[in-house]
């Protein structure tokens, strides 16, 4: 019975840390909402924004379920404290310039690509059902940031510098994605979820051909920031619940 | 135990729903109905003799999602049926090989160029849905709604969507 528990748990944090992913990332990007470069890609990465909340929505309504009683979605999004967030450190870093979000987009997609490829083969047949599902729309978005770091790196001794800086600001951030919390642990030996380190390599792989193509380079500097996966988080994320959360906090229930 | 007479009621009542549903049109292209885009995925009637109409999003986020559930609603009550449900299934995931050739033809007709594989696999653009050229090119992988992409066409030098495979 106790196994059983600890079963649930891992799968309702597994679950959350899937839907805080999209979450936080789809605040900091819809900031850019009316703000893009140009209209095109004012349009681009909304739209694209709108993938991740769609699929965040379908991994909330799922941990709803399981954890039963007054839970949703909107609970789960609007009234959960930063220490219950299970996001990477990665999507909750700040926007900065257009390069610094198209870095972390094609950091992000290429990680969410490589992941929803493998977890579409699991054994809990919700979580395939919706990996299958969002997996058409996360290439689109690794073509479209992939574009981007090429254009951008490969493009004017200023556009070459941002890029360049913008990866040295996240590249800390990234390693996180592929240690494993001990939910995906438990998981994968249930195989519900895939060895996330495993994944590395080809991540790394598709980064370095893109770096090079875009003439950039990954850093030295190999220190990897974790804790997010477990809740401890930058300084960012506070900030992020407060303006998300607003509304539900100030007036519980309110409705359109 | 069900019988063959109430197999017989059922399936009418099945068939006359997806006649119902060819009226019922996405909200954000009102020339394709549900029916065209591949939407409706199954019809059925479950163990408790409820109606079951299921339903598949086009994207994840897609926000007609909702509107199309109602639409539906409204359409059966319209028409006298009762005791009925709208389910929203993932699985199998929505594909543009599920767009009816009638579909393609109107939606090429209202100026928005269909989907294609043959793009894809043969690194082609889509022909402009004005002029029919092929001389287009590609603005943006991102349109007006999440399901198009923006193109331009160098002859007539309009902008059009393309609707984007998947």
């Amino acid at each position: 019975m106790e196994q059983s528990n600890n079963d649930h748990t891992a799968l309702v944090d597994y679950v959350l840390h899937l839907a805080d992913n999209n979450l936080i990332l789809t605040q900091r990007n819809a900031a850019w909402c009316g703000h893009g470069p140009i209209l095109e890609q004012d349009i681009a990465i909304t739209n694209i924004t709108l993938d991740l909340i769609g699929q965040a929505r379908n991994f909330y309504q799922y941990a709803a379920t399981l954890i039963g009683g007054d839970a949703t979605e909107d609970s789960l999004a609007y009234l959960r404290n930063e220490r219950s967030f299970k996001n990477c450190l990665l999507v909750e870093q700040p926007n900065g310039d257009w390069a610094q979000t198209v870095t972390k987009q094609f950091f992000y997609s290429v990680y969410q690509f490589l992941l929803y490829e493998q977890l579409q083969k699991s054994s809990d047949e919700t979580l395939a059902a919706i990996a299958a599902k969002s997996l058409k729309e996360v290439t689109y978005h690794v073509t479209w940031s992939s574009d981007w770091v090429i254009r951008l790196g490969d493009g004017t001794t200023e556009s070459q510098q941002r890029m360049q800086q913008a990866i040295d600001n996240l590249w800390n951030y990234t390693g996180e994605l592929f240690e494993p919390a001990a939910y995906e642990n438990s998981l994968h030996q249930q195989q519900i979820a895939p060895a996330i380190a495993t994944l590395q390599p080809a991540w790394l792989q598709k980064v370095k051909e893109v770096f090079a193509e875009a003439t950039l380079t990954i850093p030295e500097n190999s220190f990897v920031q974790t804790g997010g996966k477990n809740g401890l988080h930058t300084e960012q994320l506070g900030y992020i619940l407060t303006e998300l959360q607003y509304l539900q906090r100030t007036y519980p229930g309110a409705n359109w | 135990m069900k019988t063959i007479a109430d197999h017989t009621i059922h399936q009418e009542k099945i068939n006359q729903v997806w006649q119902l549903l060819q009226e019922v049109c996405d909200p954000e292209i009102p020339v394709l109905t549900i029916i065209d885009l591949g939407i409706v995925r199954n019809i059925f009637v479950d163990d408790t003799e409820q109606l079951v109409i299921q339903i598949t999003p086009t994207y994840s986020g897609c926000p007609a999602m909702d509107a199309i559930s109602v639409d539906i609603k409204l359409k059966l009550i319209e028409n006298g049926i009762q005791h009925f449900k709208v389910q929203q299934i993932l699985s199998p995931a929505w594909t543009t090989d599920w767009m009816s050739e009638t579909g393609k033809a109107k939606l090429n007709a209202y100026g928005i160029a269909p989907p294609s594989a043959s793009h894809l696999a043969n690194n082609t653009t889509p022909a402009c849905p004005q002029c029919h050229s092929n001389n287009t090119k590609l603005l943006s992988q991102f349109g007006s709604t999440s399901c198009k992409a923006l193109y331009q066409c160098y002859d007539c030098k309009e902008p059009f969507d393309y609707f984007k495979c998947h």
